[in-house]
């Protein structure tokens, strides 16, 4: 007993040695791209990465100058559209989601099992298979190269309803009670009572729906078809040439690309955590 | 009066709540599906399209069609055998010691998925860029390796797949897995070790089972991930890989679909995948006891 109580500190200090060593190779490619994008592309471009590019002795913020005036601000455009897209998918998937969720967590109405097997049959069913058929569709309904396009098949999304649903299933039914008996309708049950309650459940979804839909890459590649409609994804995208002329704009965006979505992480790690951990528990 | 509308507001009201996923289904999937089908039999040109039976299908199985399945097939199982017990050795790890310093270390582990697909991509091939100046090749050269061509090569495409899936997921599954050891009760460890289990024991006869519903969520998602991989391989060589060894089901759908224009085979191949992923779901559960019903 005496030797194990000994050893433990030791162990555990050669596990968090372990473990932080393992973390310090991880986040190598995040420091190796900060430190690139304050470099000349040119030579990325020829070399690659190299050591000398991680001595961190090169602080030249001229690419980042350029990510504002380079071909007309197309970086700033790409930038803009990321924001309003993840803004407005976020939002619209949240409101109709949440709706949606309570209805299938909170009344029993005929059908409710079969649609909650679709919704979790659709949650599995990868996009992928559904790009070309989506595309015609997009087509027909002329919203190729719009906002409309990358948004519509993705206003209702199988997963946030699910989660919605499981934590609509928690709330006490005292609170439906009270509010009919205060003369509310069904409605105004879900807008007044519930979505207040809720409140962590859209937290979790908000940040989980708008990582997703900052970095979704297939279906804008598909849907946005000029430059100035990009998404920040498909504009570094089209910067990936084989001739290289644009790694200046490249690396130092795809740094400013990143850096939203880790300022987030930072202040809302709480939120990414619980939206995560739903989806690991239901098996 | 008052209590009937009252009471068809009631009956109403839960089908006005679902309507929103019941129209996004019915357009967005359904449609769509019925359309992949409808075109898998047709030969379509811009324009106009007819209709041949099975022929898309008979022509399905060319020499990429194989290598695309099997590179799909290699992937899915790669990355499931290395991101299942590594992460759930980390989750484990992290789940006892000191609590601050396990949350810290936790998010430092997930921070690189919220770097997307394309920026990873971009500096993964600035890492092992094909130069001998470059990072990996560099330390390659310490233990007295040439310089590899690790992008265009062809034979480590595979290996440059996977670490980037390792990579962006590692972080994620340790989340999914410590919320599984977390509903563990900790009563469990103490009556094992009151009957003298030693720690692989109580690892073999309570953690690993008790963490059957993660592993099993976790590797459901991973197929499914797995089988529907493709951007990472765009991003790598933009749909023309050496020899085709970066080429993924999703890939092919893409190749032939939108830089070809063949819709019938594409939707044919989009079919077939849908088939694979159901199938090998479908075992995996199985074998997992999934369908088992609790005695």
């Amino acid at each position: 007993m005496i030797v194990q109580s000994r050893l433990d500190p030791l162990l555990r200090l050669l596990k968090y040695v372990f473990l932080g060593a393992l973390i310090v190779v991880l986040l190598f490619p995040i420091y190796a791209l900060v430190l690139a994008s304050f470099r000349p592309g040119r030579d990325l471009m020829r070399y690659g990465i190299s050591f000398a590019n991680l001595v961190p002795n090169v602080w030249d913020g001229k690419n980042f100058f350029n990510l504002l005036v380079d071909r007309g601000g197309r970086y700033l455009i790409w930038f803009g559209n990321s924001v309003f897209l993840s803004a407005l998918q976020t939002t619209v998937s949240l409101a109709l989601s949440s709706f949606v969720g309570y209805g299938l967590g909170v009344y029993h109405f005929r059908g409710r099992n079969g649609l909650l097997m679709l919704v979790l049959f659709v949650m599995m069913v990868p996009l992928q298979i559904l790009i070309l058929p989506l595309y015609t569709l997009m087509i027909g309904l002329g919203t190729m190269n719009t906002y409309w396009g990358v948004l519509l098949p993705f206003v209702v999304s199988p997963f946030a309803i699910f989660f919605f649903r499981q934590y609509a299933v928690s709330i006490p039914k005292d609170y439906l009670d009270a509010g009919r008996i205060d003369g509310l309708g069904e409605y105004s049950i879900f807008f007044r009572i519930i979505t207040p309650l809720m409140a962590p459940a859209f937290g979790a979804m908000a940040i989980l729906t708008a990582q997703q839909s900052w970095n979704s890459f297939l279906w804008p590649l598909i849907v946005m078809r000029t430059p100035e409609m990009y998404t920040l994804p498909i504009g570094l995208n089209s910067l990936l040439t084989p001739y290289g002329n644009n790694y200046d704009t490249l690396i130092a965006g795809s740094c400013l690309a990143t850096i939203p979505l880790i300022v987030l992480f930072v202040i809302f790690q709480r939120y990414f955590i619980s939206g995560l951990s739903t989806g690991g528990i239901k098996g | 009066m008052k209590n009937r509308s009252f009471h068809s507001s009631m009956k109403r009201a839960p089908y006005v709540f679902v309507a929103p996923f019941v129209v996004s289904f019915l357009v967005f999937y359904f449609y769509p599906i019925v359309n992949t089908v409808w075109m898998s039999f047709q030969e379509i040109v811009p324009g106009e399209s007819r209709f041949i039976g099975g022929e898309n299908y008979a022509k399905l199985f060319s020499e990429e069609f194989v290598k695309a399945v099997s590179n799909s097939f290699a992937y899915t199982a790669l990355t499931i055998l290395i991101l299942i017990p590594v992460p759930i050795v980390l989750a484990i790890l992290l789940n006892n010691g000191l609590k601050r310093l396990n949350t810290v270390y936790r998010a430092l582990f997930f921070l690189p998925s919220l770097v997307s697909v394309v920026v990873a991509g971009t500096i993964f091939r600035l890492m092992f860029a094909g130069s001998s100046k470059a990072v990996i090749n560099t330390v390659g050269h310490w233990f007295g390796l040439g310089p590899v061509d690790w992008v265009m090569g062809g034979s480590t495409a595979m290996f440059l797949l996977v670490l980037v899936a390792v990579w962006r997921w590692v972080g994620v599954n340790i989340v999914y897995f410590l919320s599984g050891l977390q509903n563990i009760p900790e009563e469990l460890y103490e009556a094992a070790q009151i009957d003298g289990a030693g720690s692989l024991q109580k690892f073999l006869k309570i953690t690993l089972p008790l963490l059957k519903p993660t592993i099993i969520f976790v590797t459901t998602i991973s197929v499914f991930g797995g089988f529907a991989m493709f951007e990472e391989s765009y991003i790598f060589w933009q749909g023309n890989s050496p020899n085709n060894s970066g080429l993924t089901i999703v890939g092919l759908i893409y190749q032939k679909g939108f830089q070809l224009g063949d819709f019938g085979i594409s939707s044919a191949i989009g079919l077939v995948l849908m088939l694979i992923v159901f199938v090998v779901s479908m075992v995996q559960l199985n074998l997992f006891g999934f369908f088992k019903k609790e005695e």
